[in-house]
């Protein structure tokens, strides 16, 4: 245990030695969202009854600044850490390659967690948000960072080079983000897009998460647990099976 | 004795590259190892198959007994590699580093040996700067340091001396030789031939993927019958007709004489001195491993191909 103890503190040390550039720059640019969406639509639109858009917003931005920061932690790690050669210390090492896949994934939940709690707490000081259900925001936020985490792994480890990381990262994920319900509900979708959204997995964790905070969701948060439940399962398998295959690290 | 490290049968090809070809090789526990060959013979590959860092394609390599594949925690927990490459991790410092490389062993506080090498590796200036900050010696220390901080029973170098001062060659190497005399197996890559040759009791040399030449260094040498010789520069510069039989070369001056044994040398002067022929220099060059690397490296091109 000593050797994924350490492995996973060293991956916190490495985002919390540049912590500005990890965790307060994501917090801010999710504020300025916040910011610039709270003047300009807050009057105008109301997603949920008696819920203002503003409120409604804030549980989405809270999930995209983690999983985008979980991503963002074990994918620039992994990458940098290939390209710069010192992945080598930790191949060299006895490390089971679950403690890698743990230690890794741990470190993104941590960030993830940190920069979403970081979010969440400022905008406390400004809006009255509802937390209805803690135990669920909590159960999705945790699942959520785990399944970026373990994305970023994988693409951290199938990226040669940064442009082919920022490709995963702007063509896959951003678009699955962005497209999940961060900034509204599937409901106020036309039935075709609508019809799409229950095809992206992003969407689940966002509205599982919401569902922490109002008590009501776009569809039943059991069912939203089950798929991020095994969505998890899946590709954590994949991240396990290709850092035993030596995928990409081990020639 | 159980073999510090077993390779069986190895192939490895990278595409249309045969990187190596069938690879045996034993080194006993306790032995200065070196492994030699040109660039791109195959050395990195093979310790890097060694390591665990390269799947071989067929084969099978232990590390005192352990199999690397199938037993790889026990291998690697065996092994301390020093990688060629100058790589390091930017967020860290030297003692960090190096503590956290002990614990990626399963090694809590570490330490006192930690500090121990620091000490011995002349680290102690730089043991709280950041790895950035250090220059390219230093981060070579730095890298033999990090592979020795679980004190495995095998140390492999990969050319740890390449671009290297000769203050730090020399703490290296002193170093290097004392954990081999306190039983620690040691296999060595280097360009430097004479380094090898004062350092290691045995040596494979590699070419384009095989081994060419495998035995004690003292033998490789000793097998090198047309290697003493006689450099001489005389005045005048005329070489005696019965001496010419034995001449290799004379180049500027410079006269390389054959010689079969240190005899020859008295029958060579006495000629000369009847001859009234002066010595203005004179010395005797024996073989060494240099000239062994390079005749085989010549000799084995057809069998490689």
């Amino acid at each position: 245990m000593t050797s994924f103890f350490t492995l996973l503190y060293k991956e916190l040390l490495r985002f919390w030695k540049v912590g500005f550039q990890t965790i307060l720059a994501p917090m801010v640019s999710t504020l300025l969202y916040l910011l610039v969406f709270f003047h300009v639509l807050d009057t105008h639109a109301e997603v949920y009854p008696d819920v203002a858009y503003t409120i409604f917003l804030i549980p989405g931005l809270v999930m995209m600044a983690v999983i985008q920061n979980a991503f963002a932690n074990s994918s620039s790690s992994m990458i940098q850490s290939k390209i710069s050669g010192n992945i080598v210390f930790v191949l060299l090492s006895p490390l089971s390659y679950r403690a890698i896949f743990f230690a890794y994934i741990l470190a993104s939940i941590v960030r993830g967690l940190m920069v979403g709690l970081g979010v969440y707490l400022v905008t406390m000081v400004f809006f009255d948000i509802p937390l209805q259900l803690p135990f669920w925001a909590l159960l999705f936020v945790i699942l959520g960072s785990a399944i970026l985490g373990a994305l970023g792994l994988i693409a951290g480890i199938w990226a040669e080079k940064f442009d082919q990381l920022a490709a995963f990262q702007n063509f896959i994920i951003m678009p699955l983000t962005f497209l999940s319900g961060v900034f509204y509900t599937l409901h106020s979708l036309p039935t075709g897009w609508q019809y799409l959204s229950h095809l992206n997995p992003f969407f689940y964790m966002i509205d599982g998460f919401r569902y922490g905070f109002f008590g009501i969701s776009d569809i039943s948060p059991y069912i939203s647990l089950l798929i991020v439940a095994i969505c998890l399962i899946a590709i954590s398998m994949l991240a396990i099976r290709m850092l035993k295959s030596g995928y990409k690290l081990r020639y | 004795m159980l073999p510090a490290i077993e390779v069986k049968h190895v192939h490895k090809h990278f595409g249309h590259l045969r990187a190596l070809i069938d690879i045996d090789l034993e080194i006993h526990t306790g032995e200065f190892f070196a492994l030699l060959g040109p660039n791109g013979a195959g050395k990195t590959t093979l310790i890097s198959i060694i390591a665990g860092l390269t799947l071989a394609d067929s084969g099978s390599v232990n590390v005192m007994g352990h199999n690397v594949i199938t037993q790889y925690q026990q291998a690697r927990r065996n092994l301390g590699v020093v990688p060629q490459e100058l790589v390091f991790d930017p967020f860290f410092t030297v003692r960090e580093i190096l503590l956290i490389q002990s614990g990626y062993y399963g090694i809590k506080k570490n330490t006192r040996w930690v500090d121990e090498i620091i000490e011995r590796l002349d680290l102690a200036d730089k043991a709280d700067a950041n790895m950035r900050a250090l220059s390219g010696g230093m981060k070579r220390r730095v890298l033999v340091a990090q592979a020795l901080v679980h004190k495995p029973p095998v140390i492999i170098l990969d050319e740890p001396t390449a671009g290297v001062d000769v203050e730090l060659r020399q703490t290296l190497w002193g170093f290097i030789k004392q954990l081999n005399q306190d039983g620690h197996t040691i296999v060595l890559t280097t360009h430097y031939l004479e380094e090898a040759e004062t350092l290691c009791n045995r040596v494979a040399m590699l070419k384009a993927g095989r081994i060419v030449a495998l035995d004690s260094t003292q033998n490789l040498i000793g097998k090198m019958t047309a290697g003493n010789s006689l450099h001489l520069r005389l005045l005048p510069d005329t070489l005696p007709s019965a001496l010419q039989a034995l001449q290799i070369s004379h180049n500027s001056g410079l006269v390389e004489l054959r010689i079969e044994n240190y005899a020859q040398v008295e029958s060579i002067l006495s000629l000369l001195r009847s001859e009234h022929i002066q010595i203005l220099e004179m010395h005797l060059q024996q073989p060494d491993l240099e000239d062994v690397f390079v005749s085989i490296m010549r000799n084995s091109g057809s069998k490689s191909k």
